[in-house]
């Protein structure tokens, strides 16, 4: 059995591991709290500058611009795969990485070949070490990311769309459902698929567009995806402070069990080694 | 008071403002435009310039970088942009992306990142495991 003072080395040394998870916890809490913000914040413009897709779609049917024409999938598919710079939060990214996998298997069944954006650390490390094709990355965004930090790995993977090279974009994030749930989302980004007006938007009316309806959907179109996927990194923020706080709970209330048991233990030790030194004091009074 | 319309300045990252407003002077791309309330529905690209909204006769003014403004009779929407854009320097940050890319993809040799060392720790214990594993199962 562990001496005394083993144990209380021990004692002190998972006592401090434990004040380090705790306070991490407390910061990962308050950082999700303003990632949810931010989150909330981003709603307004991808809402809107959607209805404004929706209307333009509809009421210029007889211009289609590439991004919303049907493709098959017959060569090349993208990926944009956002994940956290940072470990230290449970199976968020790997969990991800896993359904990427299966994505990807399942794709290379059929034929098809994998272009992948990796966004985050976590994914630029992961995939590289895989014989997939990694065009471009983007890591080390911070917690509040901006979005012309995105806009060059997006148009990558836009040029490769728009020149033939990958015939659909996909985004791939956590979403954040609530602080004990992430789920893993796959969203098709390109060929894009707005959808029917609002009632409200589809009245017979049309705008005035200057300087041609043309032009200003080409440019709705690019930063309604710069929106979503920047959506998709916010949210991913969020996933990740909400798994951190929750793997590092854990982790504390771990920590708190082992120092029971061990103060137990310890306890155990200390009654033994007085009951010993009483028996062989008495042993030794006896004697005399 | 007189006759207003909605305004929402909105960005990708944040709501700038919203509020009732009684006109709404913009640079569009073919010139200022100046808009009160019950304007015909307009849809039209922003150049960077200021956004002057006149409201109680006083005026408040924001930059934006470009955007798209859309115009509806009672409703004005201004889409700005979070950052100045021009082609050339989209090319240059969608290459930058790509060289990040080949550079993660090529410097295996130089100097591991943590990161990566983390990843081939992990790899090397679940070895290990595995190999433990069949030792284990090989003695019964």
């Amino acid at each position: 059995m562990a001496s005394g003072k083993e144990i209380r080395t021990q004692i002190a040394s998972i006592k401090s591991t434990q004040k380090i998870t705790s306070a991490m916890e407390m910061v990962a809490a308050s950082k999700m709290r303003k990632a949810q913000e931010r989150m909330a914040a981003t709603r307004p413009y991808a809402d809107k500058i959607l209805n404004v897709i929706q209307h333009l779609a509809f009421a210029n049917p007889e211009y289609r611009h590439p991004y919303l024409q049907d493709r098959e999938e017959k060569q090349r598919v993208g990926y944009i795969v956002v994940s956290s710079d940072r470990g230290l939060c449970g199976g968020l990214n790997n969990n991800l990485f896993k359904e990427v996998l299966h994505e990807i298997k399942s794709k290379s069944d059929k034929g098809l070949q994998v272009d992948i954006c990796a966004i985050g650390q976590k994914a630029s490390t992961f995939f590289s070490r895989l014989p997939v094709n990694m065009v471009a990355q983007v890591t080390q965004l911070g917690d509040a990311p901006r979005v012309h930090e995105l806009i060059g790995s997006i148009k990558v993977m836009l040029d490769a769309y728009e020149s033939g090279h990958i015939d659909s974009l996909y985004l791939v994030y956590n979403q954040f459902v609530n602080t004990m749930t992430q789920e893993d989302t796959f969203i098709r980004l390109l060929p894009a698929t707005p959808g029917a007006p609002s009632e409200e938007m589809s009245h017979h009316w049309d705008y005035i567009y200057e300087p041609d309806a043309k032009e200003v959907l080409d440019d709705l179109l690019v930063r309604y995806i710069e929106s979503v996927v920047y959506q998709g990194v916010v949210e991913n923020i969020a996933s990740e402070q909400a798994s951190r706080m929750i793997a590092m709970k854990n982790a504390s209330d771990n920590a708190g069990d082992l120092i029971d048991d061990l103060q137990l233990v310890y306890n155990k030790a200390r009654q033994a080694a007085i009951t010993q030194e009483i028996s062989e004091i008495v042993a030794g009074a006896a004697a005399v | 008071m007189a006759m207003t319309i909605h305004v929402d300045i909105v960005s990708a990252e944040e709501s700038i403002y919203s509020g009732l407003v009684e006109a709404v002077i913009a640079s569009a791309q073919e010139g200022e435009v100046g808009i009160y309330p019950r304007h015909a529905p307009l849809l039209t690209r922003l150049k960077a310039g200021e956004v002057r909204l006149l409201k109680d006769g006083k005026e408040e003014q924001f930059y934006i970088s470009g955007g798209i403004l859309e115009v509806q009779p009672h409703i004005v929407t201004i889409l700005a942009d979070t950052a100045l854009r021009a082609d050339d320097v989209n090319e240059a940050a969608a290459l930058e992306a790509k060289a990040a890319a080949e550079k993660a993809l090529n410097d295996k040799s130089a100097k591991l990142d943590f990161a990566e060392a983390q990843v081939q720790l992990a790899e090397a214990m679940a070895q290990l495991r595995a190999i433990e594993r069949a030792r284990k199962t090989r003695k019964h």
